[in-house]
């Protein structure tokens, strides 16, 4: 019990933590760092070849995910079990 | 249990605050098309020799394959997943150190590139000019950081599970600090390089300094996996090279 709770408080204060040093919510540091150095030393980012944004972006991220992690799966299987071929 | 507790005060905050955010990779336009250039040569080599060290062991040993594809949809996976640290701001983890305990660092370099490729093309994540800049930091810089220390590690006479570690966190800050010189390298202008790169360098630390550790620990839980469920399927890594002197 006594474990428990100090878990739940470590979570709480890494929560409280980041959401009181965040100047913008969990901005990425491809904006925080990145483009922000390179917008100050005249850099700037253009359009990808492909460009998707909002939640465009959140469902490619999405399918990404699915698709990787059945990817792994598929092949964590394969390595643990080997491919069962059905009997003749 | 303590480190039952130590996973989960990681895991809370990751479960009650998804949030969208997207990280590390240097975006499209971002460097001048000389620096550009400049990064495409330096990793095509390494890529070249992971794709020579690839199809030899698919020839000697038909295992190779699905280990190659778990963890390069592994490396995709976890190089798309923003994990928002304490600092609030959101960054994620490379697998290269993984992929280079495991398969080598050349082919570590091969994951990456597929990796980096799919998100440049499909999730607006990175860019293709900067695509040979993405891969010589988190592919070459990455592998071979985990990789050496992997070895050093080992050779120190620690085991394998603690080398891992030490392989994960060696590449991610590996992969940062590269990320920060190639940036500092490309954009500088008149600008003298040092202090930009350490700016950037310090900005990277307060956000990879903690993910850093949480590489290392998915690193170091991920080989302690495999060396349980299949140890024959790691004797053609680096972890069968040290296991031969010491285990």
């Amino acid at each position: 019990m006594k474990y428990r709770v100090s878990t739940v408080a470590l979570g709480l204060l890494f929560l409280l933590a980041g959401a009181a040093c965040a100047v913008e919510k969990w901005q990425g540091v491809d904006e925080s760092v990145v483009e922000r150095i390179a917008g100050e030393q005249g850099r700037h980012s253009r359009d990808p070849l492909i460009p998707i944004e909002g939640d465009v972006q959140l469902f490619a991220f999405l399918m990404a995910g699915t698709v990787g992690g059945f990817a792994a799966g598929y092949y964590w299987r394969v390595l643990m079990e080997g491919k069962k071929r059905p009997p003749k | 249990m303590k480190y039952r507790n130590l996973l989960l005060s990681i895991v809370l905050p990751l479960i009650f605050l998804p949030s969208p955010s997207f990280a590390m990779h240097i975006s499209e336009g971002i460097l001048p098309i000389s620096w550009a250039l400049v990064w495409f040569a330096g990793s095509i080599p390494f890529l070249a020799l992971g794709l020579r060290t690839l199809a030899r062991r698919s020839a000697q040993d038909l295992s190779s394959k699905p280990l190659v594809g778990m963890l390069a949809a592994v490396v995709f996976v976890i190089s798309c997943m923003p994990i928002p640290m304490p600092t609030g701001t959101c960054s994620h983890p490379c697998g290269t150190g993984l992929a280079a305990v495991v398969l080598g660092p050349t082919l570590g370099v091969v994951v990456a590139a597929v990796a980096l490729l799919i998100q440049a093309l499909f999730l607006s994540h990175g860019g293709l000019t900067t695509w040979g800049a993405n891969l010589f930091a988190m592919g070459v810089v990455g592998s071979f950081a985990g990789y050496a220390g992997f070895r050093m590690t080992r050779f120190c006479g620690a085991g394998p599970v603690v080398a891992a570690f030490a392989a994960g966190v060696l590449a991610d800050w590996g992969t940062y600090t590269a990320t920060a010189m190639i940036l500092a390298a490309g954009i500088k202008g008149a600008s003298p390089f040092w202090p930009l790169f350490g700016k950037i360098t310090l900005a990277f630390v307060p956000t990879q300094l903690p993910l850093g550790i949480l590489e290392g620990t998915i690193t170091a839980g991920m080989v302690s996996l495999l060396r349980n469920k299949r140890p024959d399927l790691l004797a053609r890594t680096a972890l069968a090279v040290t296991e031969g002197s010491r285990s």
